[in-house]
């Protein structure tokens, strides 16, 4: 527990809970969803997954929230990636690889526009 | 800047630490390095999240804003693997986080003004961080660095800011009452004894946003020159009386309430202390009586409180709703304060509108509006298109005013001369179906009920009047009964010890003035307009309309309709108890009350 022994202290506490309001806030923001099951994990979601957060790390884009989902039924494709805009409907890609992610993240994160040629029907 | 996809709130109220929260972070920590996640996932402290006696060590997981509570060490390395690597939420210690919502209150309407109401339903009243992210103890700051007292008493007599208990008192002045005066110890108390039935807008400021209050009474005493506060709040609200001891705790933790405070030199201690919930405690000297541990009952002021006030030493008393105002005030400036009010009346006031209004509920709206606008506009008019007949504003000691007064602009002053006050900021609202006298005769059982009994005038006065009016609604009514009670009401507010005697009066008077022509109705004729008082009233079926299907004379339960199957059915009044059941199922609405 921080103890507050001056006005600066007191700012400082300040900048943080405003940090943690701002982790709070969910909504207008834009998800980004790596499916993490078993089969996910072993087909190199983590891989994908770490590539999303270097780009959004190394880019310094905001009003992304990255999740993580289970196994959601369609093996075959891992690893799986929905983005989902705010207000939209989801969208799932398969088989995405860390080349991949740089155009879906570009094109359809930060662009709008759907990466047709990835996208899987769910 | 490093980007995190998921953070970790773990809660460091002092309960979670000595149940090893520090712990559990380290272990967190190190699980997070070990499965090569400590890039990705963010552990950060919080002051509180949920009730840490029933939910041990618990955590908040963003983005999923999902809540993890009685968490023991050897839960870290499954919660890591599960929710953090796999994406799994960790369904052995889930609980669903609840949403943040406020029923009570509603979104502003279009001439509100949401001073002391702003961060009501918009914060966790019992995290103290969340306060400090909307500028908390920042105003707090300003004063213990920036200002002298003196420049602190100075900023709140510019606001123009007075006393929101109802009696309007200059809130500066009465703190340099208190620095000037001589004590050994000098005490800041906070009247959080909400009475007045239906008066609920203090209660949701302790329950909603607690360091407002909080700060507002420092930066008080830090002004009058006091160390030791007391809030005053009645036991009838368990919730409030719970939220303010915990936001004390976490001021205290924080550094905000104790010695020293911000490194200024300056200290304060404040402590809740309950009311059984006698209405008369809270006038001022009842109140510090049952601080004290004595009986509530007021006394004769001079000395007062400011003088010798609680334990014979100088004190002061302010409501809820103006410590809660001072913040505010410290942070956007006098000048601001000032413009939004009307006159001699600055900033806002809440009210808590009941009755026969569309949206009842809390609201706060700027001095200077009318009666008309907080009725019409923001209480969205009268209930199923009824015409509006009186407001009672106040609390059982306000008075009724029609509707000529409607397009007063409200302030204090305007109120008293209407015949009324301003109270705690009880608003009824009355429909044409309201008998004004059987009214007055409502809040006067209740004052009668309340009165303390240690002055005459306001023990037997008010039992008097009770008696008359009841007389009246009773058809009982006597043409002297008028005299009567104008006579019992001035001697009962000349020579009352306190406000609520002094106040008794107010409905009682200021119906006989407006409403006059339906005393005399009850009293000469034996009848009630609004057709309420039972005794005046009969029920009679309309021949003609009466298709004789004999469901009234089947629900009545005292058997007092007779007739024939297909023939109009008649109401003994012998037998009637006037229960109103076969006008409310009559199909053809042929029960006529007159």
């Amino acid at each position: 527990m921080p103890t507050v022994k001056s006005l600066d202290d007191l700012k400082k506490i300040r900048e943080e809970a405003l940090k943690k309001q701002q982790i709070k806030e969910t909504s207008g923001k834009t998800e980004v969803i790596v499916g993490m099951g078993t089969v996910g994990i072993a087909a190199g979601a983590r891989e994908t997954l770490k590539a999303i957060l270097d780009m959004i790390e190394k880019d310094n884009l905001s009003d992304i929230i990255v999740r993580q989902t289970g196994n959601i039924g369609l093996d075959s494709y891992e690893p799986i990636v929905q983005v989902v805009l705010p207000g939209q409907e989801k969208v799932t890609y398969g088989k995405v690889n860390p080349e991949m992610v740089r155009r879906i993240m570009k094109e359809h994160v930060l662009g709008g526009e759907i990466v047709k040629e990835y996208q899987v029907e769910s | 800047m490093a980007y995190f996809r998921s953070h970790v709130l773990v809660s460091v109220d002092p309960v979670c630490v000595e149940k090893g929260a520090y712990k559990l972070i380290d272990a967190l920590q190190d699980e997070l390095v070990k499965q090569g996640l400590v890039d990705e996932v963010q552990v950060l402290e919080t002051s509180r999240i949920g009730d840490p006696e029933t939910e041990g060590i618990d955590l908040m997981v963003y983005p999923e804003a999902v809540h993890y509570t009685n968490l023991t060490l050897d839960d870290v390395p499954y919660l890591v693997e599960e929710h953090f690597l796999k994406g799994r939420v960790a369904e052995r210690y889930i609980r669903e986080s609840e949403a943040f919502t406020d029923e009570e209150l509603s979104a502003p309407q279009s001439k509100e003004v949401r001073i002391v109401l702003k961060n009501i339903g918009e914060i966790d009243p019992l995290n103290i961080e969340e306060y400090i992210a909307r500028d908390g103890y920042m105003a707090l700051g300003r004063v213990l660095t920036e200002m002298s007292p003196e420049d602190t008493i100075q900023e709140v007599l510019k606001s123009g800011l007075r006393g929101r208990g109802g009696a309007g008192f200059p809130t500066g002045l009465k703190w340099r009452f208190i620095r000037n005066a001589d004590g050994d110890e000098k005490y800041m108390i906070c009247n959080a004894d909400e009475g007045d039935p239906g008066a609920f807008a203090n209660r949701r400021v302790l329950e909603g946003d607690p360091h407002s209050v909080i700060e507002g009474m420092i930066i008080a005493a830090y002004a009058a020159g006091s160390n030791k506060g007391y809030i005053y709040c009645r036991a009838e609200y368990p919730i409030a009386v719970r939220t303010m001891k915990t936001a004390i705790e976490q001021a205290r933790n924080f550094g905000l309430l104790g010695d020293d405070i911000l490194g200024s030199g300056f200290s304060f201690e404040l402590e809740v202390r309950m009311g059984a919930g006698a209405f008369v405690c809270g006038e001022e000297t009842a109140l510090m009586a049952s601080i004290e541990g004595k009986r509530g009952e007021p006394r004769p002021r001079p000395p007062f409180p400011a003088q010798k006030g609680l334990w014979e030493e100088p004190s002061n008393i302010n409501n809820v709703e103006t410590y809660a105002n001072v913040p505010q005030i410290i942070l956007n400036g006098a000048d601001w304060f000032a413009d939004l009010g009307y006159k001699k009346s600055t900033g806002t006031k809440t009210f808590s509108m009941a009755g026969d209004v569309i949206n009842t509920g809390l609201i706060e709206v700027p001095f200077g509006i009318t009666l008309r606008e907080i009725i019409f506009d923001v209480g969205g008019g009268i209930k199923e298109d009824k015409k509006f007949k009186a407001v009672q504003t106040g609390g059982p000691m306000g008075g009724c005013l029609p509707e000529a007064f409607l397009d007063l602009p409200m302030d204090y002053e305007a109120l008293a001369e209407a015949g009324s006050i301003l109270g705690s900021g009880g608003l009824v609202v009355m429909d044409e179906d309201t008998c004004m006298v059987d009214i007055a005769r409502f809040f006067m059982e209740f004052t009668q009920d309340e009165s303390c009994g240690k002055c005459t005038p306001c023990r037997v006065g008010t039992r008097r009047i009770l008696e008359i009016l009841t007389g009246i609604c009773e058809g009982k009514g006597k043409p002297e009964d008028i005299d009567t009670l104008r006579n019992l009401c001035d001697q009962i507010n000349e020579n009352s010890l306190c406000g609520l005697g002094k106040g008794a009066p107010n409905p009682v008077k200021s119906t006989l003035e407006h409403f006059l022509d339906e005393y005399e109705a009850h009293i000469y004729e034996k009848r009630c307009p609004a057709k309420v008082c039972k005794s005046l009233i009969r029920f009679e079926i309309i021949d003609g309309l009466c298709t004789g299907c004999t469901l009234c004379a089947r629900n009545c339960p005292v058997d007092a309709i007779t007739g024939e199957r297909r023939q109009t059915h008649v109401i003994d009044p012998d037998i009637c108890i006037k229960c109103g059941i076969c006008e409310q199922i009559c199909p053809y609405d042929a029960i006529e009350i007159k």
